[in-house]
């Protein structure tokens, strides 16, 4: 028997459903980890302003406004069951998430931050060439599609580094603390924050994997291989010795947890990439099936084992 | 944690209540205030084009932001949340805007380097004020009571547009610079880069160099470098940059 098609309209309203709950409402696994670091931060100034982003989220969640006004560059993960059908196909579904995108700019509001790099025409609605930007995956088996938001900032926080085999660990610590160290002054990746590394690939692997390290995993998750867990709980502990908090001040709240995600890679290198995603976690995901029932769930559950595969 | 000092400021707000602010200072806003970003300073101070309003009988409060605003159905603007922006980006217009402007106080993202305060900030007896975590937006935007105008919204779009907001109690912001230029958050970076040095032992350069790439960390990100000596040891000698 072969599955129901998932209707259009339920991707459509969904997608915009979760274009709000991503902007307005905090994950809690993120949230309990701010409240964790804000009685833990000794630092006057640091933990002010943890306080203040906690009550933050709470008039976010209480007014139904964006927790923060730079609402980020809206940009979808959609995982689809093997069996799972859309009416209209996949360019339904697609035409259904930029329709979302442009209903929750407005509805909202969101704030257009998609502009043309050269012209800066801006639509006023977040939609552009490849933007939003919707990645795709699939799994075995099932007649779901996982619809996934994230609203990212785009200026700070990112950065991409070609290291080679001799650099090792340390190579990577020591990019790692360049990184968190520099980006982290004044506050301008906005921490305290999730990093996610990304370890391998070619230079765009290696880009895609650390920053959905960064926004599809949930605080306290840990890397299924021992050896990148622990260099997750190392790169963790290292940025928070450098004794900064939020907004650059003294403190020991920079780095709220690491998740490092790796592809394999060129023999002669070790790419690495690190992004951090706002102290604003804006991450929202549901699961649409076949019959039409759709479940909204805090875990993206973007990495399976699947996902991470070895072999064929 | 101590009690930190607050205080609460009507807009326009006068020289008086500027000069009483001290570095770190909470700050509440009530009044109307403005946003104006490189998209207003370029019209006005490169274009040379009129402002559309006397804006030193409005407001002398400059917001670097742009906010997620909407029309509502009263052919007004519905603002949901606003936060600031990056202000480094607008240091070279700041004297230009503070003669054209009056403007005393800037309220936006990360502050400005010490030199701009020393400079550019201290003759006008103005003041920078930060919010609170950047992207504590909800709570900025409970404070904006409504949109009293906007201009240039055609021509810039959202972001860029001109802004006029009342505001009720809006904040908080911290102040950066005191009387003297001195920023709050050069002075805990001084701190930060005084442990900087010993995490860096031992953890080697890569080996490919970025061109340009300085080998310290403790420099300032934003305008020039803090002077702050510090010596990271296992690094090669800086060699070519375009920094001084």
């Amino acid at each position: 028997m072969s599955a129901k098609r998932i209707p259009q309209q339920l991707v459509l309203e969904t997608a915009t459903a979760l274009m709000a709950r991503a902007a307005i409402d905090i994950p809690p696994d993120y949230k309990q980890a701010l409240q964790q670091a804000a009685s833990q931060e000794t630092e006057n100034l640091s933990c002010f302003v943890i306080k203040t982003m906690l009550e933050n989220y709470d008039v976010a969640e209480k007014d139904r406004r964006p927790m923060c006004a730079d609402t980020g560059l809206p940009r979808f993960y959609v995982k689809a069951g093997n069996e799972a059908m859309v009416e209209g196909g996949f360019v339904a579904l697609e035409h259904a998430v930029r329709e979302a995108v442009v209903r929750g700019t407005q509805e909202i509001p969101l704030r257009p931050n998609r502009v043309h790099p050269l012209t800066r025409k801006d639509n006023n609605n977040n939609l552009g060439i490849h933007a939003p930007e919707i990645e795709y995956t699939f799994e075995p088996g099932g007649d779901w599609i996982d619809l996934i938001t994230v609203h990212k900032g785009g200026l700070f926080g990112t950065d991409y580094r070609m290291l080679f085999p001799g650099d090792g660990i340390d190579g990577i610590k020591r990019f790692f603390l360049d990184t968190m160290a520099s980006f982290g002054r004044r506050g301008l990746a906005c921490q305290p924050a999730i990093i996610g590394v990304g370890l391998g690939g070619n230079k765009d692997t290696c880009m895609r994997i650390g920053k959905e390290a960064a926004c599809l995993r949930v605080v306290g998750d840990v890397n299924p291989d021992p050896e990148v867990a622990r260099l997750e709980q190392e790169l963790k502990e290292l940025g928070n010795s450098i004794g900064m908090g939020p907004m650059g001040f003294k403190g020991n709240t920079l780095v709220v947890d690491c998740h490092v995600e790796v592809a394999y890679t060129h023999t002669g290198g070790m790419p690495m990439s690190i992004h951090s995603f706002c102290h604003s976690s804006r991450r929202a995901a549901a699961r649409i099936y076949s019959d039409g029932r759709v479940e909204f769930r805090d875990d993206p559950q973007w990495f399976t084992d699947f996902y991470r595969r070895e072999g064929i | 944690m101590s009690q930190m000092r607050v205080v609460k400021l009507q807009v326009p707000v006068s020289q008086e209540d500027v000069d009483k602010l001290e570095q770190g200072d909470v700050v509440y806003l009530t009044g109307t205030l403005y946003t104006a970003r490189e998209g207003v300073y370029k019209k006005v101070l490169e274009s040379g084009d009129e402002l559309p309003v006397d804006i030193r009988a409005i407001s002398n409060v400059n917001f670097h932001c742009s906010p997620a605003a909407s029309p509502n159905t009263e052919g007004g603007y519905d603002v949901g949340a606003v936060t600031a922006t990056a202000s480094f980006r607008f240091g070279k217009w700041m004297k230009d805007w503070f003669d054209t402007s009056g403007a005393k106080i800037i309220i936006g993202k990360g502050g400005m380097p010490e030199e701009a305060y020393r400079e550019v900030f201290m003759p006008y007896g103005a003041r920078y004020l930060s919010t609170v975590g950047y992207g504590a937006g909800a709570l900025l935007g409970r404070g904006i009571k409504r949109v009293k105008d906007v201009h240039w919204l055609e021509e810039n779009g959202i972001a860029q547009a001109m802004w006029i907001f009342e505001v009720e109690e809006i904040g908080p912001f911290i102040v950066d610079n005191d009387r003297e230029g001195n920023s709050l958050f050069v002075n805990h970076e001084r701190a930060v880069n005084a442990k900087l040095e010993k995490l860096y032992e031992g953890l080697k350069p890569p080996a490919l160099k970025r061109y340009g790439e300085t080998t310290s960390r403790a420099d300032e990100v934003i305008g020039e470098p803090d002077n702050t000596p510090i010596q990271i040891v296992n690094v090669m000698p800086y060699q070519g940059s375009d920094k001084k």
